[in-house]
């Protein structure tokens, strides 16, 4: 609660609506003891008296009524009956939304039925039939304003109420014998009350706009009792001989509704764990750059990355996720870079390009020398011109990652025809001849599929032809087959080892797979809490770590073919990038560290083979 | 050795396509008729890609889907589908997904009362004392009670989801993949805790994944599910070693391992489950398939000793 | 494609069977007696009875629903009794003049929202969007029948720049420039709400899809960012925006009857209330089995436009 007011008031417009609406329910609440005209003495000897007047401070309306009271009573009466209308409105919408959402199948449909065809008016419409039934009074505007909005509510919170009800707790709680009510009542409720909260705190001001209206169309409250609404109606037959009785009630719903508007978005705001955590932040085109110096170029290569440093600042907290990363790709070489989640090895990945999301992501120093050309920092047109062409990329999920609103050719032909001006239909045929050349059968007719008509293992493929588009010297494929099933995982890799041989890609191939590492890459660096731990010939290092954590790791891994066994388990957890330990990550888990190993940075020690650790395995 | 689960002819259709009134408009089978016995104390790997019916079987043996045909049997009784709380005193599910597996709002404390209250009836001093019991047992400390999931690794979270399954004191435990979404450091910690806890507390384990080599470390016997059908069942250590079943083959030679070379891409994909072929469902990837596969089902029966496969043209050794 | 089309004509048949149930059981809850209602206090009881046999008042209630709806059905919407005439004939007047300004309000509202909507996404933080934020949480707020009297108060009665009400002038006028004159105050009235929810809306889907995997890809193939955001990202989140463009529609129309009434435009807005307050409840009952079989219709059509941008709901 105390974190939710601080969220609350962080937001400076929320905090102003939340003051400015304070002071008016005050006033209204405060209303019946102030010293105020009575609000229906007439008295039309003094009628249209201007703002200012001798004992009324907001003049007098057509029938000589102190406006100034009248504003309070009419206020005190449409906050009432908006937050009342609203209330009422959210509390049978979410009873319906959550019986709907959580019992699915036939009650579901039937709900949703009844609720569509009351959308299926213009509300108005409804409210007008509801208040000609019920007849014109505040009241019966109410129910009519809060009844039009049920289905709003209704339809809302059953969507979050289906994704909650098919969440694992749920059935867990099935599983741990609880009934149906009980499982609403304790697993379902509590979940969906933010959602109910901001929906209604968005839609108050809706509310007390609406009962207004049908006030001032006359249908809500009658004479000479007077809510905003009515105050208006009465004074527009006088708008322009007398502005200032309709300017006056007009400029009181402004302010509410405002105020409860920017209120409301400041509970949206806060209660929205995504908008807590700045998710809901624009990544830019390019990661933002903050270097202090240059590194100078250490040698030659087609790929070099030179002490990278990609930090995330959220809130006050900094993660460092690639910390003085070194790494080089010569041509035609395949380099995996292996680690668990939380190491850093995506981020290196995405730090070449400039495709970290940013906000949060900041890249903090080194460089990325690609054929001698520093890209970090490049101007965003150089380095999307190379993007794509000089070095494209291959991601994990191949259903988020391509569009789902394009057809795969014209995905294709996009990608070919960004980087070079070629016709419409010579771009066709070339992107028929990618599709041919990943082996997708029956390509002139798949160049029109959407990426929902075909299977995981084709739409890797179609990711890998994207790649290829431009002949790139550079492939680095993030985790492109995690997400795949093990026949389909050694389809892909068989494609990726071909197409590399066959056209002289450099490949930095990203993994947490000893085994696809151990068959597809020549060279591979083992990453832990942002830095490389350990690089050299796949070989040496599957035979023979030299880092403890290489060693351990692989020892975790089990390989199809041993039987039944206890598995060796490294124990405790992986280190926190916001809070890594002096010296080396991996000591805490270690056994065999030491003090040393908890002082000070520890160097990468080595050329071809390089490992950085005091007391490497196999040492004396 | 007594039979801890049966399954007879288990089998599960869903609808697509629901309309207010009248047939759907196609049907899917998920699960083609499986029949199964689980002996007492093993462990059971159930192994296959996405989409072969391995959590739809799941999902039925604890009560979460109903069947649409066959039965399920435990420890020689059939289950009452009627009563929710007769499954979970039996058998308990640990969920892939250690943290959406527990509600946010809740503390973990409460999470663990709720299958101790429901279906034990424990209060006071006796649930506080079965909840430190089954927190000492998956090496997690007191103070953790008080906390939400969000505070939790997805370690911690799975030790959480485990203990929470114990405390139903169930004889058997359908794991669905409960290491795929742990690090491999992380995942060998759970596993072993698993192996552990089964042997002290004489369990039943269904163990459900996607990763052959996983299963095989775990599984006293593996059955291979392939387009919602059993197509292999065996000992563990000669299921991969020596395949019966040419998919079983085709898994066995695509699992990555160091040192053997990139094979020959197989291509070929699952058949479309709207449309399914006659005969075996592999047929149409398989390299020994002749015309009778394209033909005839095969069923599932035995080819040498204890080793079943349902295929016509086994492979032999 | 076309078979969607027709499934989704289809579908609407039970929609506006039920539309009409609504709206009929709703009239039937009228307190009162429609022939006392016509012939006044004064009526004597026979000929109250007469008229209620003539009206077909005395047969059941569901009986009286499908004589009702067969009239519907063949176009006869019955009489109006304080405008002696027939309920159609008024309804298509009254409701061409509405589509005029409800029409041009929606069409105003959707560009300018959607457009206000990306650019406040694309320069999120930046000074077009606080800007953008700022009137669009202005526009919300503020009730368009106060909005549109303020109008009339600074543009027709201080600038003498724009007419007061009406539709047309009553000497001269009639042409299209005439028309669009009448017409400027009361569009910009009624579209600044509606302009404000879509703009807000267009902003949030945008800002959901820029985080999106495939954004990333496309800037990994190097499409140019203006690309981006106007091709990739705003065609994704068009999926999210369209619907809602389908219901600020059913609020255009809404937000038509208080404009109506502040610019004197003789829509079918201003007729429902005069109807209800006169209660005339055969005119209120056609022009809201109209209106809403009308809005019916426009919401197919969204429906489709939805199917044509995502090819996975075709299906």
């Amino acid at each position: 609660m105390r974190l939710f007011l601080r969220l609350l008031f962080r937001n400076r417009l929320a905090g102003f609506g939340a003051v400015v609406l304070g002071i008016i329910v005050v006033l209204a609440l405060l209303t019946p003891v102030l010293p105020l005209h009575p609000p229906n003495a007439t008295n039309t000897a003094n009628r249209f008296l201007r703002p200012f007047a001798d004992g009324h401070l907001l003049g007098t309306d057509h029938l000589g009524r102190d406006l100034l009271s009248r504003l309070m009573w009419g206020t005190r009466l449409s906050l009432a009956v908006g937050f009342a209308a609203a209330l009422v409105a959210g509390l049978a919408g979410a009873a319906i939304g959550v019986m709907a959402g959580y019992f699915g199948g036939r009650t579901d449909n039937v709900t949703m039925r009844g609720v569509d065809m009351l959308m299926a008016f213009p509300y108005i419409l409804l409210a007008l039939a509801i208040v000609a039934v019920l007849g014109p009074g505040l009241l019966n505007a109410l129910i009519a304003v809060a009844v039009v909005n049920i289905p709003f509510f209704a339809r809302n919170i059953r969507g979050v109420s289906v994704g909650i009800a098919h969440r694992e707790f749920i059935d867990a709680a099935r599983l741990a014998g609880m009934g149906h009510t009980r499982i609403i009542l304790t697993e379902v409720v509590p979940n969906i009350v933010p959602v109910v909260v901001i929906a209604m705190s968005t839609t108050i001001g809706w509310m007390i706009l609406e009962t207004a209206g049908l006030s001032f169309l006359g249908l809500g409250s009658q004479p000479p009792q007077a809510d905003l609404g009515s105050m208006l109606g009465e004074a527009r037959s006088a708008l322009i001989t007398a502005p200032h009785t309709s300017i006056v009630p007009g400029v009181m719903i402004l302010l509410i509704v405002m105020s409860v508007n920017l209120l409301g978005d400041g509970i949206r705001d806060a209660l929205d764990p995504r908008l807590r955590s700045g998710a809901l932040a624009r990544p830019m085109a390019a990661t933002r750059v903050e270097r202090v110096r240059v590194p100078a170029p250490s040698g030659e290569g087609l790929l070099r990355i030179e002490a990278l440093e990609t930090q995330f600042h959220i809130g006050p907290r900094t993660y460092r996720a690639v910390n003085k990363v070194s790494l080089d790709l010569k041509p035609g070489e395949c380099l995996g870079l292996i680690g668990e989640s939380g190491s850093g090895k995506s981020v290196t990945a995405l730090s070449v390009m400039g495709l970290v999301a940013s906000p949060p992501g900041v890249i903090t120093g080194g460089a990325v020398r690609l054929e001698g050309q520093d890209l970090i920092g490049a101007p965003y047109e150089v380095l999307r011109t190379l993007r794509g062409r000089k070095v494209a990329y291959i991601f994990q999920d191949p259903l988020s990652t391509l569009h789902p609103l394009y057809r795969i050719g014209d995905q294709l032909i996009e990608a070919i025809r960004v980087h070079e001006p070629v016709s419409h239909s010579a771009a066709h045929a070339r992107a028929v001849k990618l599709l041919e050349d990943v082996r997708i059968p029956n390509a002139p007719a798949r160049i029109r599929a959407f990426p929902h008509e075909l299977s995981g293992g084709m739409r890797q493929r179609v990711g890998i032809a994207m790649a290829l588009a431009n002949d790139p010297d550079i492939i680095i494929a993030d985790e492109p087959t995690t997400a795949l099933d093990v026949t389909v995982q050694a389809q892909i890799l068989a494609l990726l080892d071909d197409l590399r041989r066959s056209r002289g890609l450099a490949i930095l191939f990203i993994t947490h797979d000893f085994g696809v590492v151990g068959q597809l890459c020549d060279r591979v660096a083992v990453m832990y809490g942002g830095r490389i731990v350990e690089t050299g010939p796949t070989a040496d290092i599957l035979s023979a770590p030299a880092h403890p954590y290489t060693r351990r790791l692989i020892a975790c891994v089990p390989e199809l073919g041993g039987g039944r066994r206890i598995l060796a388990a490294i124990p405790g957890l992986p280190p926190a990038v916001d809070d890594l330990p002096q010296g080396c990550a991996f000591a805490p888990r270690c056994d065999k560290a030491q003090d040393a190993c908890r002082m000070g940075e520890i160097d990468l020690q080595g050329t071809a083979r390089q490992v950085r650790c005091l007391f490497p395995e196999g040492a004396p | 050795m007594t039979l801890a689960l049966k399954t007879t002819e288990l089998a599960k259709t869903f609808d697509i396509g629901k309309r207010l009134i009248g047939p759907p408009r196609a049907q899917v089978r998920a699960v083609h008729p499986v029949s199964l016995d689980v002996q007492q104390g093993e462990t059971l790997g159930i192994v296959g890609e996405s989409g072969c019916g391995k959590s739809t079987l799941a999902r039925m043996l604890v009560g979460l889907l109903p069947p649409t045909s066959g039965r399920i049997e435990i420890e020689g009784r059939a289950l009452d589908r009627a009563d929710p709380a007769a499954f979970g005193r039996l058998i308990q599910y640990v969920f892939q997904d250690p943290v959406s597996s527990l509600n946010p709002r809740k503390t973990i404390r409460q999470i663990m009362e709720a299958p101790l209250r429901q279906l034990h009836g424990l209060r006071g001093p006796a649930l506080d004392a079965r909840i430190a019991e089954l927190f000492d047992a998956v090496n997690l400390r007191p103070e953790f009670l008080s906390r939400y999931p969000h505070e939790f690794s997805g370690g911690q979270a799975q030790r959480i989801g485990i203990a929470r399954a114990l405390a139903a004191s169930p004889r058997i435990l359908i794991l669905d993949e409960p290491v795929s979404a742990l690090d491999v450091s992380v995942q060998a910690q759970v596993l072993n805790l698993l192996a552990d806890l089964k042997q002290r507390m004489n369990l039943t384990y269904l163990f459900i994944s996607h990763d052959l080599a996983v299963v095989e470390a775990v599984s006293d016997r593996i059955a291979v599910l392939y387009f919602g059908a059993v197509v292999e069942t065996g000992p563990a250590q000669k299921v991969f070693a020596a395949p019966r079943h040419p998919y079983t083959k085709l898994l066995a030679d695509s699992a990555p391992v160091v040192g053997r070379p990139l094979g020959g891409a197989q291509s070929g994909e699952l058949p479309d489950p709207l449309n399914p072929p006659a005969g075996c469902a592999f047929a149409g990837r398989c390299p020994r398939a002749s015309d009778l596969c394209r033909r005839e089902i095969p069923v599932l029966g035995a080819v040498e000793g204890d080793q079943f496969a349902a295929c016509h043209h086994p492979i032999p050794h | 494609m076309g078979g969607y089309i027709l499934t989704r004509l289809l579908s609407a048949i039970p929609v506006l069977l039920g539309i009409t149930v609504i709206v009929f059981l709703i009239m039937a809850m009228i307190p009162g007696d429609p022939a006392t209602a016509i012939l006044g206090s004064y009526a004597t009881p026979e000929n109250v009875e007469r008229l209620n046999r003539h009206l077909g008042l005395d047969e059941p209630l569901w009986r009286q629903y499908f004589i009702w709806l067969g009239n519907l059905l063949q176009g006869d919407f019955g009489r109006s009794f304080a405008l002696n005439r027939p309920v159609l004939d008024e309804i298509l007047d009254r409701f061409s003049a509405t589509l005029i300004l409800a029409g041009t309000a929606f069409v105003l509202c959707s560009a300018l929202g959607i457009l206000a909507g990306v650019v406040s996404a694309a320069r999120q933080y930046g000074l077009a969007d606080k800007a953008i934020t700022f009137v669009v949480i202005l526009g919300i707020s503020v009730p368009s029948f106060f909005l549109g009297m303020m109008m009339i108060l600074l543009f027709a009665v201080q600038l003498r720049w724009l007419p007061v009400s009406g539709m047309y002038s009553i000497w001269g006028g009639g042409d299209v420039p005439d028309l669009i004159r009448h017409l400027t105050m009361p569009a910009l009235a009624l579209s600044v709400v509606a302009t404000g929810v879509i703009a807000r809306l267009s902003r949030g889907a945008m800002l959901e899809v820029l985080r999106q995997d495939f954004i990333r890809t496309a800037r990994a193939k190097g499409v140019h960012e203006r690309r981006v955001i106007w091709g990739h990202a705003l065609r994704a989140a068009m999926v999210s925006i369209i619907p809602v463009l389908g219901i600020q529609a059913g609020f255009v129309l809404s937000g038509a009857v208080y404009i109506e009434m502040v610019f004197q435009w003789p829509g079918v807005g201003r007729m429902l209330v005069d109807a209800i307050l006169k209660r005339d409840i055969l005119l209120v009952q056609g022009g809201v089995v109209f209106v809403a079989a009308c809005y019916v219709g426009f919401n197919i059509v969204v429906d489709v436009a939805q199917s044509v941008l995502d090819p996975r709901i075709r299906t």
